[in-house]
């Protein structure tokens, strides 16, 4: 590969519309129910046309430009466009509510918004009164837009249309910026909506970004053929990884889905052959896969269940780097032929060559599914201060307790270590961050002599494997001095199908809790097959029927805990947690300290004697109105795994055919 | 101009008079509601519009076309599409083999072509699948659901696909017999939505049967109220919530009432 080092990321487009121009496709997306495609040249022209439209608005260097709604191709040609006139591009969840929405714009001074659709403009237009520097409102879709009269919209087209007027005049313009570009300058704030406090942007360079990506190429290598789709949040750094910064070196394919709904199926379409996702997408799959093969023929229960022992063990064999002896790879084989390639097929995965998963840690049991069936998920590390990531794994050293070995020129260190080399991870790469926007005080703290500072607690171990085990500031020990890491406990949890979230608790208090949310889709389905009739996702929750299934799944976490660390008592909470409520991050993370103040009725009820309380909660909805529920939630205390032994113990005839 | 007119309308089942001479007329382009009582007749003047039954007496007046006296089919094939209050979808085949259908009235390949799929018939059969695609699944935001079978669907959505298939009919009037019924509250919200962008966007007429209130003063040009099969008012949603005979007579005089139209 040539050198591309020092090119930001406009120019990096341009190369590639000059290298591949109408010969390769950059980007396809899904509409009408067709893939259209857009080539190399036609990318390029795009951001072109709309860059120039940009600065025809007024839009200069070191101006912002806001960005937020679905993967889509004008998402993309929007942040090149800002890029490639030196203005910063930043995006906005698009499931944010209206005061997220409006912090975010307000905050990083944004003078442009480009908002997708309808559903977007509202919550923008909703808060204009405050947006007092927003100049213009951009939407890509006209649909239900008729109406609409303010005098800030402009339609994404028409910007274009105004870009090739522009350009009339002024031509060579749009080059001379590219050729103006540093790659020290800064391409892209970065929101992070943090387990505490307000988001916080960091600044990242377009050094910062093509490093990181070229460093990841250089151990995980990808293909200008290769497929990618793109349906996690652009905002998130790691699909700006992917889709943007990757794609433009490498120069693969990036396809958008036709709608959020429609994801998975368009994933199967394309059959991708790199993935990057964080867990709760490899968790909501293979929960999905354990739901649907109980709905297949007894004959493929039969096989899958067959199966899936040889596919463990196989994984088993690969995790301790020995090579299975033949009988097992000739069972292996057969298996492979008779479950997982259709299974991969179905799945959309047949042509994955690389698969990670990062943002989040992601539980042992989700890790091994997928190497059971084939799958190389490699656990990727990193934060968005660091431009995505610092540690992967390589091929053939994959394990699951740990996040793999730095990427090169990556250091990792750490810091504060106890006497067992447990201590704070600190890194340092070419693609550290600039410094949080406009907050010099946290940048301060996070960024010492140019190491990063994670907050989070791990150690080396002595294949040079990095382990994280948790966030520091949510490592938590019982009264009588057990140390427990919570997340390891909740990932262990939401292997089971039919739970989607859990928290636990425990920090200096006698024994281990765990509040728990049910997985609607798979419980309701469950329940359905048993006729147990419900209504809404409270009734569902409280029915005594689902407390014994969820029972029955914590007594079988708990025998894989130590003693000292198993959960006590449990209860269904009575809505999903969101990040509408605040519960959880816009990348999914549980914001403990917010739930443990807003929850605090019931974790008080799990530490007290009654087994059932009474509770009344506010749930808000993303348009801001709100709605209180009322309902009497029971407390289950767990019975020792001994007391289950006998009657959980499962027969070989019963675990082949079920019944 | 009238785009439908409804004149003196009789219909009755054996002794029970359905309808008792109702007149109505249409503009091109409005929202036009029709509320009344249950058994009132609202669903008599729909299925005598679209030839389901047959009146006793009257006419009925399509683009100043008598329509009283063709068969369902002509009609459907005239521009007047309709949804049905309970579900009449093919629950066995899937959403978008359902809402090709609709659009069946206007394809001209014979049965051996199309048996083939050769010639004229393929090429109608994408002309079709591009217009079912850009015009109503788009706008009706139901691409998740289209390779999927009706029966396995829940209601909200079926109902969705039920105006799918009449909107792919090309209709040049709509007629909605109880969109929202059994919605709930984010479901009848999109419902309201899409009527909207059909109407404007499209252009094309809504006769609309509805008895959630709100919606009704909501998104309504006029208001046609009928009481045990007679015309008892007519007017803009702001009329009707202050007539004295809607209030009385339909909704009873109660307070409840007043909460009911909305006031």
């Amino acid at each position: 590969m040539e050198n591309i080092d020092g090119t930001p990321l406009p120019a990096l487009l341009k190369r590639n519309a000059h290298r591949y121009g109408e010969q390769r496709v950059a980007l396809r997306e899904k509409e009408f129910g067709i893939w259209q495609s857009v080539t190399w040249q036609e990318y390029y022209e795009h951001v072109k046309n709309f860059a120039l439209g940009l600065r025809a608005l007024g839009l200069g260097k070191e101006d912002k430009l806001a960005i937020i709604g679905d993967n889509r191709p004008e998402w993309l040609y929007a942040e090149l466009a800002a890029q490639s006139l030196g203005a910063i591009p930043l995006g906005i969840y698009q499931d944010s509510i209206l005061t997220e929405v409006a912090y975010i714009i307000n905050h990083s001074e944004a003078r442009i918004v480009v908002a997708e659709d309808q559903e977007q403009v509202d919550k923008i237009l909703e808060m204009a009164d405050e947006l007092t520097g927003l100049e213009k409102i951009i939407y890509t879709d006209k649909k239900g837009m008729r109406r609409y009269d303010d005098s800030r919209l402009i339609y994404f087209p028409e910007v274009q249309e105004l870009g090739r007027e522009y350009e009339r005049d002024r031509q060579g313009e749009f080059d001379q910026n590219l050729a103006a570009l540093k790659d020290s300058d800064v391409a892209l704030i970065s929101y992070t909506s943090g387990t505490t406090g307000f988001p916080k942007g960091s600044l990242l360079t377009h050094r910062n970004m093509l490093r990181m990506a070229l460093n990841l190429h250089a151990v995980d290598p990808k293909r200008e053929d290769d497929e990618f789709v793109s349906f996690l949040p652009l905002p998130w750094i790691g699909e700006q990884m992917m889709a943007v910064s990757s794609a433009l070196a490498i120069g693969f394919t990036v396809n958008f889905p036709e709608e959020p709904e429609t994801a998975t199926a368009d994933l199967y379409e394309i059959g991708p052959h790199v993935m990057f996702s964080p867990p709760r997408v490899w968790e909501g799959l293979s929960r999905s896969v354990m739901v649907k093969h109980l709905d297949a023929s007894w004959i493929k229960r039969f096989v899958y269940r067959l199966a899936m022992p040889v596919g463990y063990r196989i994984a088993d064999f690969k995790f301790a780097q020995q090579k299975p002896p033949l009988n097992w790879r000739l069972l292996y084989g057969l298996m492979y032929l008779l479950v997982f390639r259709s299974l991969k097929d179905r799945l959309g995965f047949s042509r994955l060559r690389s698969a990670s998963t990062g943002g989040a840690a992601l539980g042992p049991d989700v890790f091994r599914f997928f190497h059971a069936l084939g799958v190389n998920l490699k656990q990727i590390y990193g934060q968005t201060e660091i431009s995505g990531i610092s540690c992967i794994h390589r091929d053939g050293d994959i394990n699951f307790d740990s996040v793999g070995e730095p990427i090169p020129e990556t250091e990792i260190r750490i810091d504060n270590a106890d006497p067992s080399g447990v201590g704070e991870i600190v890194s340092r790469s070419p693609a550290l961050f600039q410094g949080y926007h406009k907050d010099p005080e946290a940048t301060r703290a996070t960024l010492i002599d140019g190491w990063l500072h994670s907050g989070d607690a791990g150690y080396i171990n002595e294949a040079g494997h990095l382990i994280c085990i948790d966030r520091i500031s949510d490592l938590m020990s019982l009264v009588g001095g057990t140390q427990f890491s919570p997340m390891y406990i909740e990932n262990k949890l939401k292997f089971c199908p039919y739970i989607v979230e859990s928290v636990v608790l425990g920090h200096q208090k006698p024994y281990i809790t765990a509040m728990i949310c049910i997985d609607f889709k798979h419980t309701g389905k469950w329940a359905e097959d048993r006729r147990i009739s419900y209504t809404t996702y409270t009734d569902l929750a409280a029915k005594p029927e689902v407390y014994d299934l969820i029972e029955r799944e914590v007594v079988r976490v708990n025998r894989s805990l130590p003693e000292g660390a198993r959960i006590k008592k449990f209860l269904l909470l009575y809505k999903e947690l969101d990040p509408d409520d605040e519960e959880l991050t816009r990348t999914k993370k549980v914001r403990r300290k917010f739930i443990n103040e807003k929850y605090a009725k019931e974790i008080a009820g799990l530490y007290g004697d009654r087994e059932a309380l009474d509770i009344e909660s506010v749930i808000r909805y993303q348009d801001g109105k709100t709605a209180t529920l009322r309902t009497t939630l029971q407390v289950c205390t767990v019975p020792p795994p001994e007391e289950y032994a006998a009657a959980d113990r499962v027969s070989l005839w019963k675990r082949v055919f079920g019944r | 101009m009238i785009q439908l007119e409804v004149q003196d309308l009789h219909l009755s089942f054996g002794g029970l008079a359905a309808l008792n001479g109702v007149s109505l007329s249409v503009d091109p382009g409005e929202i036009f509601a029709i509320i009344g009582p249950n058994g009132a007749g609202k669903t008599c003047i729909l299925n005598c519009i679209c030839r389901f039954y047959h009146p006793d007496q009257g006419r009925i007046l399509f683009e100043d076309k008598d329509i009283t006296q063709l068969s369902p089919h002509r009609v459907a094939h005239l521009g007047i599409a309709r949804t049905f209050q309970n579900i009449e979808l093919f629950q066995g085949m899937t959403v978008l083999d359902n809402i090709k259908l609709g659009a069946h009235v206007h394809l001209r390949s014979g049965f051996l072509s199309g048996a083939l799929y050769w010639g004229k018939a393929s090429r109608e059969e994408m002309r079709l699948r591009r217009e079912v695609e850009e015009r109503v699944i788009d706008l009706l935001e139901i691409q998740a659901i289209r390779k999927k079978i009706v029966g396995t669907l829940p209601y909200g959505l079926q109902k969705r696909v039920e105006l799918a298939r009449a909107l792919a009919m090309r209709p040049k009037i709509l007629l909605l017999d109880e969109p929202m019924a059994g919605m709930n509250l984010e479901e009848t919200e999109d419902m309201a939505r899409f009527i909207l962008d059909i109407n404007e966007e499209q252009g094309i007429t809504v006769v609309l049967i509805e008895h959630d209130m709100g919606v009704v003063m909501d998104i309504s040009d006029r208001i046609f109220v009928l009481d045990f099969g007679t015309k008892i008012a007519e007017g803009s949603p702001e009329e009707i919530q202050h007539n004295e005979h809607v209030i009385n007579a339909y909704l009873g005089g109660s307070d409840e009432a007043f909460s009911k139209l909305g006031i």
